[in-house]
């Protein structure tokens, strides 16, 4: 039980950090563009195949991903130049709209190149073995990468976005952006590059997530509105925020998911049980949000000028 | 009532006659494709229609709107299983049961703005959804199948194509004066006022909160009307009718006919699911000629074109497909 239970947060926590990279993005286009982007999610799915098919044609793991990240890159930043740029300052329906159209082609495209079967992503034999975290604790290496690569990410967007001048621009961008602009700050491609940033982000945790299942085909859809659950109870535009309401999220929906059906048992008959433990498991995450929500209408860590 | 032919009115007006006779075309041609395609896009107009009274007048933008057309449609199909098939008590329950929903729905979401809404209404229907899926008396994940549509003790026999499409015709031409009467009473300007200036409308000594809640919940116990006639049409209920998904193609067909327009939301409707109907047709027809038979294969891809043509309707036409039409009507 103690093993099982140091194991699921640990899953917890990996999935928290994934959620993390799809969220930071998402929270800064949210909070400095005011876009709803709900096409957020295609670049995670794009991620996982270029890195995929990359990982193929190069016969190299760590190449495939490289590449896989730089052509997310291109097609984020392409998509901001040729669709988002125009949706800025428009009401957010027409976001939702937009982007919804963006995911209907980008879903058929995906079909239409690689076809309707999954592809698979194989980690290298190095990653895909387990290592003891703890005497007597063996733990996926591969899933341990997650963590620490995430880790890794958070730290150098901490201080990309704290310590660099572009994240100065950023952050004043994300409090007033027409004063950036005015200040004679090239807005359009601090935009384009924020919106790269985040698509490469994206791109990197569906490479992950592609490892632990295979690409498919709206595999962004269903963990895009658990990013915006995480970007919902962060506060938008507040990294940080992102970065704990992601953990808490991860960890909320791995461990209830894991536990919650045992714990119900113990109220519950089996049979009950076994059908509500689930439900309810999927529903922690909703139930934390709205319960954040009507608490704190702004999000754990409302950010400045909102 | 004065009809000035504006391209925009011409639309409206082709649209109903080409509902309200679709059936004798059916009939003539013998071919039932059209009608049960048509009831489909009734019974999904309405839904629409009823989201485009809080979303279009009263700026509450509700993405989770579809879970009131799973709650209308459960109410039928629990009622039926549990062998109650009166129509006269299995439709007003359904539709007080949506109306109950909404009411705590909207007490919960009303207390947040933009975003936050948007966002707490999603959560919402997803955890009534996630409670549909648990229903394992009721098929759970699998949905439950009804055997038998609501009887209206010989006054309308659901069972009959034809009387099925205009009983949803009129109910949906219904619903859209009934919407048109709303927004243009006192009620109805209070709505709108709260969706231009809230804080303005609160200091003249509305309050607007409740004012909010009683719209919401009439949508909600319209779509709960819907859905009822959704699972009568489909002979059919599962939580799938409440996804996220759901509740991002009534926003779409809202906001592709053309929001705060009384007849927007039919329009978006009849487009999106015609174009959904024809496209791969269209694709394999128009390019058979120039590029043989790799066109057959890219009709099976037709959203690579629907894709960005919603895309460019959000781009370029404000205001939907009517909104666009009102614009070259008045140059």
């Amino acid at each position: 039980m103690g093993l099982l239970f140091i194991e699921q947060c640990l899953n917890g926590l990996q999935f928290g950090l994934l959620l993390f990279l799809l969220a930071a993005g998402l929270t800064l286009v949210f909070g400095i563009m005011d876009l709803v982007n709900l096409a957020h999610g295609s670049l995670y799915m794009l991620g996982a195949y270029f890195a995929a098919t990359f990982a193929a044609l190069t016969d190299s793991f760590l190449l495939g991903v490289v590449l896989g990240l730089a052509a997310t890159l291109v097609v984020g930043m392409a998509v901001e130049v040729v669709a988002m740029r125009r949706l800025y300052g428009r009401d957010h329906l027409d976001h939702v709209l937009g982007t919804f159209g963006l995911i209907l082609f980008f879903n058929e495209l995906v079909r239409l190149v690689w076809g309707p079967a999954g592809m698979s992503l194989i980690p290298p034999a190095w990653l895909n073995r387990s290592i003891e975290i703890l005497p007597g604790v063996p733990y996926s290496a591969y899933r341990l990468s997650i963590i620490v690569v995430s880790l890794a990410v958070a730290l150098l967007l901490y201080l990309l976005v704290m310590r660099t001048r572009i994240g100065m621009l950023i952050r004043a961008g994300a409090s007033n952006r027409e004063m950036v602009g005015a200040l004679g700050v090239n807005i359009n491609l601090l935009y384009t590059l924020v919106f790269g940033i985040g698509a490469t982000l994206a791109g990197l945790a569906g490479i992950m997530q592609a490892q632990i299942q295979t690409a498919y085909v709206g595999m962004g859809e269903n963990v895009l509105i658990v990013a915006l659950v995480v970007i919902i109870i962060g506060g938008i535009g507040s990294i940080r925020g992102a970065l704990v309401a992601s953990i808490f999220v991860g960890l909320i929906d791995t461990v209830g998911r894991a536990f919650l059906p045992d714990m119900l048992k113990l109220v519950l008959s089996p049979a009950a049980a076994s059908t509500a433990g689930p439900a309810l498991s999927s529903m922690l995450i909703y139930i934390l949000m709205v319960a954040v929500l009507v608490l704190r209408p702004g999000g754990l860590f409302p950010a400045a000028g909102r | 009532m004065r009809f000035p032919f504006t391209a925009r009115n011409l639309l409206i007006a082709a649209v109903i006659a080409l509902l309200v006779l679709l059936p004798v075309y059916t009939a003539l041609s013998g071919n039932a494709f059209f009608l049960t395609l048509f009831t489909r896009i009734l019974i999904l107009a309405l839904a629409a229609t009823s989201l485009n009274l809080i979303m279009g007048y009263g700026g509450m933008v509700s993405f989770g709107h579809a879970v009131y057309l799973g709650i209308g449609g459960y109410g039928i199909g629990i009622l039926a299983f549990e062998g109650i098939s009166s129509g006269f008590l299995q439709w007003p329950l359904a539709i007080l049961v949506s109306a109950l929903f909404a009411l705590v729905i909207g007490a919960l979401s009303l207390r947040t703005r933009g975003v936050y809404f948007i966002m707490i209404t999603l959560a919402l229907a997803q955890m009534v959804y996630y409670a549909g899926v648990s229903l394992s008396r009721y098929g759970a994940d699998d949905g439950l199948t009804i055997n038998r549509r609501s009887q209206f003790s010989g006054l309308i026999d659901l069972s009959n194509r034809t009387v099925f499409y205009y009983l949803c015709l009129a109910l949906l031409l219904g619903t859209v004066y009934l919407v048109w009467r709303l927004i243009n009473s006192r009620f109805g300007l209070v709505i709108r006022g709260a969706k231009s200036n809230e804080r303005r409308m609160r200091s003249i000594g509305f309050p607007t909160y409740r004012y909010r809640l009683v719209c919401f919940v009439v949508a909600g116990a319209i779509c709960g009307l819907a859905g009822a006639l959704l699972a009568n049409f489909t002979n059919f209920i599962s939580p799938a009718m409440m996804h996220w998904t759901r509740s991002g193609d009534l926003i779409v067909m809202v906001v592709l006919g053309g929001m705060g327009s009384v007849f927007g939301p039919t329009v978006g409707a009849v487009a999106l699911l015609v174009l959904e109907e024809t496209l791969p047709f269209l694709i394999g027809k128009l390019g058979f000629p120039l590029f043989g038979e790799s066109a057959a294969r890219a009709a099976e891809y037709w959203q690579i074109v629907l894709g960005p043509m919603l895309l460019a309707i959000a781009l370029f036409a404000r205001g939907g497909i009517v909104g666009l039409l009102t614009r070259t009507g008045r140059d």
